[in-house]
Order: C-alpha cells, then sequence, then structure tokens
C-alpha cells in the first residue's frame, strides 16, 4: 500500500533535546516501572499475585514520553499491559502493587487485580482485560471532551493485536466522522501473544490503520522517549485543536513473556537480548544523560536508589495491606 | 486406549476428524503456529498445514462470522475462542446469524460449526478470564451447547459436535484441563492419567449429543451438575455421606430430560450445582424443569448452590467459587427438609 496525504512515517528527528530536568524525570519516571515491574515479577514468582499479571518491561519511554506533554485533565486508558500507566499517571504504586496481591489497599479494593484499576483522581479510566474494548470507549472519553468544550484530549492506547478488532476501527471512524479530540497510541511491541505482527496483519504499517478515515498517523521510535514526547506532542495538538484524532505507532517491544506463563517459543532469547543491548529506552535515556553532561553514573546510582526505595515500600504494602471482607465482594455491582 | 488429559482428549478429537474429513479446519487466536494458549491445537498445523490449521487476527466476530460463511458452504470449522469470556463480539454472529439460518432458510443451510472455548473459573483469573457464559447459549433457540467433564467424554462429545450440522458451542472447563479438580484447592489435583475417566480410546468413537450420564448412583438426592461442578458434587457427597446421585448433564442443550426426571422421582429430592452466577443462570431453568417433570415426587425445596452474583472477583476466588463445602451444606439441608 502507497503511503497516502494522510499517513506518513515519523521523519528521523535528529535534533532531540531535553533539558536537564526533563530528562532526569523521564529517566526516573521509566526506571520506577521498570522497578516496579521487576518486583511484581518476583512477587508473582513467589506466589503472592496470582492470576494474570502483564509486565510492561521494555516498552516503557512509550507511555513515560506521551505523559510527558500530556496536559493536566487528558485522560488516559489502555488495556490489561496498564502498570506502567498507572504510575506515569502519577498512580500510588503502593495501591497498584496491592490490587496485584488482591488485597483492600488495591485501586479495585483486590476486587480487579492485575488488569482492572481506574484513578477518577488521575484521569485513569482502566485497565481493562478485554482486548480492544478500551478503544471506543477512549472515544466515547474524547467526545464527552468535545461535548463539554473542555479542551482535553484523550490518549487511547492498544496492542498491535488489539488493532484488529472490529471495534477499533468503529471508533477510528466516528472519531474522524465527529473530529473527537483523541490520539489512538498503538504500541506495536510485535507480538501479540505468540503470534508475531506479519502473521496476523495484512499490512504491517500500523501508523497507516486510519487511512481509510483519512486519519493521519506516524510511526514512532518507542524506544527513545524523546522521539515519542516530540510526536505526541504533534498528536496532542492536533486533537486539541479540533483537526480530530491521530494515530501513533510507536514501534517497542516488551521482553518478558505475554504474562506469567509463557513458554515463549515464538521467539529466540537473541532477539530479545538483542533489544535489551542496543536498543533498551532506559539505557538510551541514559546515553543521553550522559551525552549532554547532565549527570553522571554516581547520580543515576542515587536515583535507582530512591526508586528502589519506593518499591520496596509498595511491596511491603502490598503484602501487608489484608484482603478486603468477604462482603466487599458484594459491593459496587450495582447500585 | 491411551491415557490422555483433557487437552489432549481435546486435540485427539480434532485430529481424528481432521484425518477423517477434509472439510474440517481448525482455527483461532494463537491457535496455528503456537498450538493454542492451553496446547489444545499443538502439531495441528505441522501435521495437516497451515490451509487446515491456523491463526486468526484477534477479532473474535471475524473468526466466527467466517466460520459460519465457510459452513454455510459445506466446510466444518472447529475454531477457538481463547476464553469464552472473548465471545461477545462474537455474540452477534452466534445469535442472529448461526443460530438461525437453518430455521432461516428453510432448511436449505445448515451450519456445521463447533466453536470451542475454555470457561469456568479457579484459576485467578478475575472478571475477564472467569466467566461461565453456558446460560447465554442455551438461552438462544439454535444452538447446541456442551460441556464435558472428563477425557474421555470430552473427544466422544467434541467429535460428535464436529459431525454435528448444527451449529455447537463446545465449553471446555479449563480447571479440569489437567486433572479432575473437585474444589479442594488446597490439595494437589490427581492427573487425569491417574483417573479411569483419562482412558481414552486413540480413534473415532462418539458419544451423543443430549445424552446425561450417571456418574454416582444414589438413593437419597439427585445432584445436577456440569463440567468443574461434577467433581465438587462427588468430593461433596463423599465428604457429607449423603448417598447422591450425580447426574453429569454433559450438553445443556439438548437436554436429557428423561434422565434427570428419572432420577429426581428416584430419590425425592433435587440440589443443581455451577458456577455461574446465580440469577438466570442454567439453574433456574433445570429448576423450572424439575418443578414442572417431578412436583408430586418432591420431599424437599429444590436447592441451587451457584456463584455469587456479582463479576468473579481477583481476590477470595475460594470463597466466590462454589466448592465441596457449599454443595456439602446444600446436600445436608435438602436432607432435612
Ligand atoms: C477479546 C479478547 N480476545 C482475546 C484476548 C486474549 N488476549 C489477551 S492479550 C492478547 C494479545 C494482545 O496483543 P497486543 O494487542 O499486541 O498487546 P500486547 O499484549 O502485546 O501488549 C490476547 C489474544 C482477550 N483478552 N480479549
Ligand atoms: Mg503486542
Amino acid at each position: 500500500m502507497p503511503d497516502d496525504a494522510s499517513s506518513k512515517k515519523a521523519a528521523q528527528k535528529s535534533n532531540l533535546s531535553a533539558t536537564k530536568d526533563e530528562l532526569l524525570k523521564y529517566y526516573r519516571d521509566m526506571l520506577l516501572i521498570r522497578r516496579f515491574e521487576e518486583r511484581a515479577g518476583q512477587l508473582y514468582g513467589m506466589g503472592h499475585i496470582g492470576g494474570f499479571c502483564h509486565l510492561y518491561i521494555g516498552q516503557e519511554a512509550v507511555v513515560v514520553g506521551v505523559e510527558a506533554v500530556k496536559q493536566p485533565g487528558d485522560q488516559t486508558i489502555t488495556g490489561y499491559r496498564d502498570h506502567g500507566h498507572m504510575l506515569a499517571c502519577g498512580m500510588d504504586p503502593k495501591g497498584v502493587m496491592a490490587e496485584l496481591t488482591g488485597r483492600e489497599g488495591g485501586y479495585s479494593k483486590g476486587k480487579g487485580g492485575s488488569m482492572h484499576m481506574f484513578s477518577k483522581e488521575k484521569e485513569f479510566y482502566g485497565g481493562h482485560g478485554i482486548v480492544g474494548a478500551q478503544v471506543p470507549l477512549g472515544a466515547g472519553l474524547a467526545f464527552a471532551n468535545h461535548y463539554r468544550e473542555d479542551g482535553r484530549v484523550s490518549l487511547t492506547y492498544f496492542g498491535d493485536g488489539a488493532a484488529n478488532q472490529g471495534q477499533v476501527f468503529e471508533a477510528m471512524n466516528m472519531a474522524q466522522l465527529w473530529k473527537l479530540p483523541v490520539v489512538f497510541i498503538i504500541e506495536n511491541n510485535q507480538y501479540a501473544m505468540g503470534t508475531s505482527v506479519k502473521r496476523s496483519h495484512s499490512d504491517t504499517h500500523l501508523y497507516r490503520r486510519g487511512a481509510a478515515f483519512g486519519i493521519p498517523g506516524m510511526e514512532v521510535d518507542g524506544m527513545d522517549v524523546l522521539a515519542v514526547r516530540e510526536t505526541a506532542r504533534e498528536a496532542i495538538a492536533h486533537a486539541r485543536e479540533g483537526k480530530g484524532p491521530y494515530i501513533l505507532e510507536m514501534k517497542t517491544y516488551r521482553y518478558r513473556g505475554h504474562s506469567m506463563s509463557d513458554p515463549a517459543k515464538y521467539r529466540t532469547r537473541e532477539e530479545v537480548d538483542n533489544v535489551r543491548e542496543h536498543n533498551d529506552p532506559i539505557k538510551r535515556c541514559e546515553q543521553r544523560i550522559f551525552d549532554a553532561g547532565y549527570a553522571d553514573e554516581a547520580a543515576l546510582k542515587d536515583i535507582d536508589r530512591e526508586i528502589r526505595e519506593i518499591v520496596k515500600e509498595a511491596a511491603d504494602f502490598a503484602l501487608e495491606s489484608p484482603e478486603p471482607a468477604p462482603e466487599e465482594l458484594y459491593t459496587d455491582v450495582l447500585t | 486406549m491411551a491415557r490422555m488429559t483433557m487437552i489432549e482428549a481435546i486435540r485427539s478429537a480434532m485430529d481424528v476428524c481432521m484425518e477423517r474429513d477434509e472439510r474440517v479446519v481448525v482455527y483461532g487466536e494463537d491457535v496455528g503456529y503456537f498450538g493454542g494458549v492451553f496446547r489444545c491445537t499443538q502439531g495441528l498445523q505441522k501435521k495437516y498445514g497451515k490451509h487446515r490449521c491456523f491463526d486468526s487476527p484477534i477479532n473474535e466476530s471475524g473468526i466466527v462470522g467466517t466460520a459460519i460463511g465457510m459452513a454455510v458452504y459445506g466446510l466444518r470449522p472447529c475454531v477457538e475462542i481463547q476464553f469464552a469470556d472473548y465471545m461477545y463480539p462474537a455474540y452477534d454472529q452466534l445469535t442472529q446469524e448461526a443460530a438461525r439460518i437453518r430455521y432461516r432458510s428453510n432448511n436449505d443451510f445448515t451450519v456445521p460449526m463447533t466453536v470451542r472455548m475454555p470457561t469456568g473459573g479457579g484459576i485467578f483469573g478475575g472478571q475477564t478470564h472467569s466467566q461461565s457464559p453456558e446460560a447465554l447459549f442455551a438461552h438462544v433457540c439454535g444452538l447446541k451447547t456442551v460441556i464435558p467433564s472428563n477425557p474421555y467424554d470430552a473427544k466422544g462429545l467434541l467429535i460428535a459436535a464436529i459431525e454435528d450440522d448444527d451449529p455447537v458451542i463446545f465449553l471446555e472447563p479449563k480447571r479440569l484441563y489437567n486433572g479432575p479438580f473437585d474444589g479442594h484447592y488446597d490439595q494437589p489435583v490427581t492427573p487425569w492419567k491417574k483417573h479411569p475417566l483419562g482412558e481414552v480410546p486413540d480413534g473415532h468413537y462418539v458419544e451423543p449429543l443430549g445424552k446425561a450420564a450417571i456418574r454416582r448412583e444414589g438413593e437419597d438426592v439427585t445432584v445436577l451438575a456440569y463440567g468443574t461442578m461434577v467433581h465438587v458434587a462427588e468430593a461433596a457427597a463423599k465428604e457429607t455421606g449423603v448417598d447422591a446421585e450425580i447426574i453429569d448433564l454433559r450438553t445443556i442443550v439438548p437436554l436429557d430430560f428423561e434422565a434427570i426426571e428419572a432420577s429426581v422421582r428416584k430419590t425425592g429430592r433435587c440440589v443443581i450445582v455451577h458456577e455461574a452466577t446465580r440469577t438466570c443462570g442454567f439453574g433456574a431453568e433445570l429448576m423450572a424443569v424439575v418443578q414442572e417433570g417431578c412436583f408430586y415426587h418432591l420431599e424437599a425445596p429444590v436447592i441451587r448452590v451457584t456463584g455469587w452474583d456479582t463479576p468473579y472477583p481477583h481476590a477470595h476466588e475460594w470463597t466466590y467459587f462454589p466448592g465441596p463445602a457449599r454443595v456439602g451444606a446444600a446436600l445436608k439441608k435438602v436432607m432435612e427438609g
């Protein structure tokens, strides 16, 4: 399929730069997600977390880069690989971890688990276990923004696999038809469980997904937090100005299995190691920090120490918080 | 004869059908290359080729919709919905198309399609990976709904489903894939390989749709169950000492009225067990059937043991799950009545 006017590949941006405070913040935010997820993985292995648990390790630059340029009030909604999004939205790591362990102190009082958490305060609209289901909701949030004329933008995240759900196309058409302020952020980590993009997409360039509706799209190096930030800035501005939806295809990679029980036979160890080694979003951010002379290794170690402390507190809380009372199971079903 | 898990039995059923009948095709999410998330289709792509066993994109309505089209024009698709919880996008196709085409076309066309879906809880799946939606299918006239409780039945019933000329929903209790889980979550499960119903013939055989099986003969009370709850009921009967007759319905549409009525008339008492939520669950239908057919034989009110009327929670899996303690309490209670 030829590129048409409404879709373009992101030009290589060579002049990406950020201030010291910005870069260190992104570094810190990404590291928080990584350390949190590593700890969640450990707690899972120790049997403190049960059921489904999808780690975001490797994809940190996507959510951190996008959230860096959102405005107060902009909404975030995503699927089940959602811990990173919640942390990037400023939700409390304690409440997230305690939800994973199914405790009263969790964001859903332990009733939702890893895939189902929300925060009104942080404008986080979930946490959805059904692949693709959040996408029309994201368009609906954008409709409400448009209706209320409050200038907000809906940041609607979904995976490469989710991009094939029929309702995603329905949402895209409606979003463009009604010029809704929504950015569709496709986190293309190249696999949907064990199915690679090329085995499930007739056109593997997902930034062109909205071409039939005339929605502009861009392919982005999702392992570079600044490339993410700059394209997100453009896309969000487009949506906020009333020009309708925008699609960002974030090329990224997940290091861990799909969920905790993934034999990972569909890709090679080398493939994963190669990305970890040469394209890791945190390492790349670190390199930018060193290149700009913003901090030295010792300073970054200090940040890591602080973050480990935050994650430790979250894990302790998640283990100490009691189970919800059984009666709690009956609350919040209906009014 | 071989010893098989339920997974192997299900795979063997598809294998047998693919071998015998070129019209059978198998597809779904992660079904081809990866062999299915529960490994039910492992090896089938290698054996039969990519044109007969393949991956689909993540689009359940597309999977079921295309299967209906194939079936109408003479293929026999056996598709997988990765978890029953994901079937809702396909529900439109199932109810409005698959279930109606025979009726609507004056019998010109039928839909010989099988839709396999893992169902039920007990695996810490929470609200989007533990649902038991069987009543939603049973309520739609024009679909058959099967729920096996062991490897032997799973294979025979799946072959029957694939060979059936009507659309069949084949619900696989995922907690039973590897062994007869009886609700004692704190005890190891005996593997199927050590259970008599793990003895499965290698070749072709059919267990007819619409025939219940008596798992335990008894005199005091009839237990109507299917899937995982059959094993839970067996444990409850053993632990309470109540002489229960446990009927494994195996298919809920068509339903074996005769077996139900014969047993309840004999025992005069009835407990109905399912994992699904209570209100409008299939137990409500069973209760009506028992009331209509056995009212004058009943010595006590019929009791239902079901999931609570809430979404399936992440915390308190075993409070939610109707385990042997709850079923046992119902057995005792119905005996008092
Ligand atoms: C409707 C529905 N179908 C299938 C699934 C099972 N499932 C969960 S995640 C997943 C893969 C999704 O892949 P992708 O959208 O690429 O997201 P990623 O896991 O890579 O973040 C599948 C098939 C589901 N949860 N919901
Ligand atoms: Mg993916």
